[in-house]
């Protein structure tokens, strides 16, 4: 059965989502994502839905879930690089995902991570250009 | 009908004549139309008329009809562009019926039940003509306000950059559904494009906020959060702010700002950026925010 693959970075948990999500999928990510959670103790998920061109209620409710669990395990969830398209399709389903981080993409949603968790020893968050 | 018909074949230089005197009396516009191009007009509109009702075909049907409504339609149509006004534009046809019942009068003297016949399917006749013409004129006034709203579509919905990872949206005119969705596609589409974190709605040109143009508003706002961006609302002005309070609108979850000024500060402020005053001397008004 196919899956999507949830990818460890450090203290992170990566999720890319590039296939067309179905049910199935969606509920099997949320299961392997809940463990790998726990398994590494993780203290934050992104997930990329940038390739992700079709969604509906269903899809938003599961981010929505997802972050929610996360949250219960000490996790901070970021989605990251929404396409405009998706954004107006969730906005008219009247789903605003009110508990859900988002970033442009993944470089920004990292720094968002760290900037929630109060990691500022990294460099990124804080280069400021002197212009 | 065929009494019309024989009248017009008869006099028809004499009421073409009376018509264009009676239409001088009325509603002339020689500042918009010449003399000669309104009797060109009205001579082709009676020749099509004498041949509708040759055509003799009841109910306004036929290719006969067709004809003179199409003639109707265009003239009205051109009226409408050279700037007159519909009831202007009416009165070409209705000043018709007094030359016209005139020589109906004269036909029928001795028949007074025909004449009244005769005068009353004449005033249907030009009765309806009349509206038409009317019609037409609104159709294409229609056409235009609408061509003229897509042009404002196109025109008012700029993404301007004001800084690298800061955009400007200035909303010009009322959000209304449609204007909502071009304002949110290309916002959004901006926000891909140019990697931006802040966005600013400015709404200084906005008229009035009301319920529904809150929710536009709030929609756009949202969207752009989903796709990682934040928004600033800025350029609301005293009495939108008291209009949002009295409407019980909830915007506790949206940045607000007076002027775009303090919406730019705080988008710079958000992206760990300021702006400093080079002179020794603290003149600039920047001096104060250091």
């Amino acid at each position: 059965m196919e899956r999507i693959p949830i990818l460890r970075m450090g203290d992170y948990l990566l999720v890319t989502i590039q296939v067309d999500m179905h049910d199935r999928l969606a509920l099997q990510l949320q299961d392997d994502l809940t463990n790998s959670i726990s398994k590494f103790g993780s203290k934050g998920v992104l997930i990329d839905i940038s390739s992700l061109e079709i969604v509906d209620s269903f899809i938003g409710r599961m981010l929505a879930n997802i972050a929610g669990m996360s949250r219960v395990l000490d996790a901070e969830t970021v989605v990251v690089g929404m396409q405009p398209a998706v954004a107006i399709t969730l906005v008219e389903l009247g789903m605003s995902l009110p508990g859900v981080r988002t970033a442009l993409n993944v470089e920004t949603g990292i720094d968002l991570l760290r900037e929630l968790r109060g990691d500022f020893h990294m460099d990124g968050a804080d280069a400021v250009d002197e212009a | 009908m065929l009494k019309m018909n024989d009248m017009l074949q008869q006099h028809e230089d004499q009421i073409l004549s009376e018509w264009l005197r009676e239409m001088a009396a009325a509603t002339r516009r020689s500042d918009l139309m010449t003399d000669a191009e309104l009797t060109t007009q009205a001579r082709e509109f009676l020749r099509l008329l004498a041949a509708a009702l040759r055509d003799g075909k009841a109910n306004m049907s036929g290719n006969a009809w067709k004809a003179i409504s199409e003639y109707i339609s265009e003239i009205s149509a051109s009226r409408a562009k050279q700037g007159f006004s519909s009831s202007e534009t009416a009165m070409f046809l209705l000043s018709l019926k007094k030359p016209m019942f005139a020589h109906l009068k004269e036909h029928a003297k001795n028949d007074p039940e025909g004449q009244f016949e005769q005068i009353w399917s004449t005033t249907e006749l030009l009765d309806k003509l009349a509206l038409q013409s009317t019609d037409a004129f609104l159709t294409s006034r229609e056409q235009l306000i609408i061509r003229q709203q897509e042009e404002m579509m196109e025109l008012s919905t700029p993404v301007v950059k004001l800084w690298d990872g800061v955009l400007a949206l200035p909303v010009i005119g009322t959000l209304d559904s449609a204007r909502t969705q071009v304002v949110m596609e290309s916002l959004l589409q901006a926000i891909v494009a140019t990697n931006s974190r802040v966005a600013i709605i400015d709404i200084t040109g906005v008229p009035t906020v009301d319920t529904l143009v809150a929710q536009h508003l709030l929609k756009t706002i949202t969207a752009a959060r989903l796709m990682g961006a934040e928004c600033i609302v800025s350029g609301v002005r005293p009495q939108i702010a008291q209009t949002i309070v009295h409407l019980g609108i909830n915007l506790a979850d949206v940045t607000t700002k007076a002027t775009l000024a303090d919406a730019f500060a705080l988008a710079l402020d958000r992206s760990g950026r300021k702006v400093v005053n080079t002179r020794k001397t603290p003149t600039s008004v920047f001096a104060k925010e250091e």
